[in-house]
């Protein structure tokens, strides 16, 4: 059962909820797809362990076969060529290792390098394995770290949570391309209603089932709840706008194994979710 | 001399644009023929690395100056090797941009900024 949590922007509470969703199940893998920033790693704390480098393939020019007919520069929609004093220059930074360029090349005259772009880390917090994706600093594109740890969400049986990036840009729709069920992640206001819209659409356009967690809720209104209510949207849970719970956020500790209020809370959602997951998969399988 | 400058308007009469990168049109000025020649920014809606194929499109005029209010880092690697010497503009129009530019009054451009890259697509 792979379940991925996403939120039309950052701060709306996806580390909160796939964090405590996955340390109140008994056995369950968490997995951060947020690469550029990862944080849930700091709420784990896991041990043992062991990261593996991920690499991707770059173009390199052979100076005495380039002709200059700039093919590979035409063909890059990312700009990443660029031909100067009759040499060809590459950006490595821009490259999103297409490998079109070096098909195309009527000389053959690029050829390819491997280059790291980042690294995922696998380590363990009581019965969570937890997986973290890192992108490093500067680089275009995410997607082949997050294609890595998918492939990991991929092999098991356990239950699994996906902590997507904010927002629905091509590392969402990655992170959330093979799961069973999204749980969106929105605030109670008129902006929460903006940034849920993003990733209601996203979820619609990809034939996922989905219900929303409302974060940060006070006893005041609730525009999001009235947006959900108006959309047929499957309303999960709340979480309390609380001082406590801000309070063990800030000092990283997760709140299930903190506070046995929210231990009841999370497990109560836990069950809602599952439930949930277990009817689409007998509705729609 | 030949100088490039990015443009909102396909005229002389029009204003200079406040990206390199992304803006609509370029100018080739000649300062010797005073010809003008407006060319179509290609780059202007670009997924990613505008500044760089900008760039490229001043290289292929061979402009030896580029006059512009602001330039990123990748467009500077394009023109830095071509020999192309950026200039920081601060006026809005066109005509007196190429005024400032006679009369000695621009300056190179220190500040190279390091990209906005809010593209038009991914990130």
């Amino acid at each position: 059962m792979k379940i991925a949590v996403l939120s039309g922007k950052g701060g709306t509470g996806k580390t909160l909820v796939s964090v405590n969703l996955a340390a109140a199940a008994s056995e369950s893998v968490y997995i951060d797809c947020d690469v550029e920033e990862p944080n849930g790693h700091l709420f784990f704390k896991p041990n043992k362990i062991i990261s593996e480098r991920i690499m991707v393939h770059i173009p390199v020019v052979d100076e005495n076969k380039c002709n200059g007919c700039r093919v590979c520069i035409d063909f890059c929609k990312f700009n990443a060529l660029a031909y100067i004093n009759n040499k060809l220059a590459i950006f490595d930074e821009i490259c999103h290792s297409c490998g079109g360029c070096i098909l195309f090349c009527p000389e053959r005259a690029l050829f390819e390098k491997t280059k790291m772009v980042g690294q995922v880390e696998y380590g363990t917090s009581k019965a969570v394995t937890v997986i973290t994706g890192r992108l490093n600093i500067g680089e275009a594109s995410g997607i082949p770290i997050i294609k890595k740890l998918l492939h990991h969400a991929n092999k098991g049986n356990k239950i699994t949570f996906i902590d997507s990036p904010p927002g629905s840009a091509c590392t969402v729709m990655e992170s959330i391309k093979d799961v069973d069920y999204c749980i969106l992640v929105a605030e109670p206001t008129l902006f929460g209603v903006h940034n849920l819209t993003m990733v209601y659409d996203l979820v619609k356009l990809f034939h996922k089932p989905y219900g929303v967690i409302l974060n940060k809720c006070v006893d005041e209104e609730k525009p999001a709840e009235k947006f959900c209510r108006e959309k047929n949207i499957k309303i999960l849970g709340e979480i309390p706008f609380d001082h406590e719970l801000g309070m063990m956020n800030s000092n990283a500790l997760i709140a299930v194994r903190t506070s046995e209020t929210y231990k009841r809370l999370f497990t109560s959602l836990l069950q809602t979710v599952i439930e949930e997951v277990q009817h689409e998969t007998i509705v729609n399988p | 001399m030949k100088l490039a400058m990015p443009v909102n308007d396909k005229s002389i009469e029009a204003s200079i644009s406040d990206t390199f990168g992304r803006t609509s049109y370029f100018l080739i000025y000649d300062t010797e023929t005073q010809e003008s020649v407006f060319v179509d920014n290609s780059a202007a809606n670009s997924q990613g690395g505008a500044g760089i194929k900008a760039a490229q499109i001043v290289v292929d005029y061979e402009a030896e100056a580029l006059l512009t209010p602001q330039c990123g880092e990748n467009a500077a690697k394009v023109l830095r090797p071509g020999n192309i010497k950026i200039y920081k503009t601060k006026c809005i129009s066109i005509k007196d941009t190429i005024a400032a530019f006679n009369k000695g009054e621009l300056s190179l451009i220190e500040q190279i900024h390091s990209g906005f890259h809010t593209g038009n697509g991914e990130k």
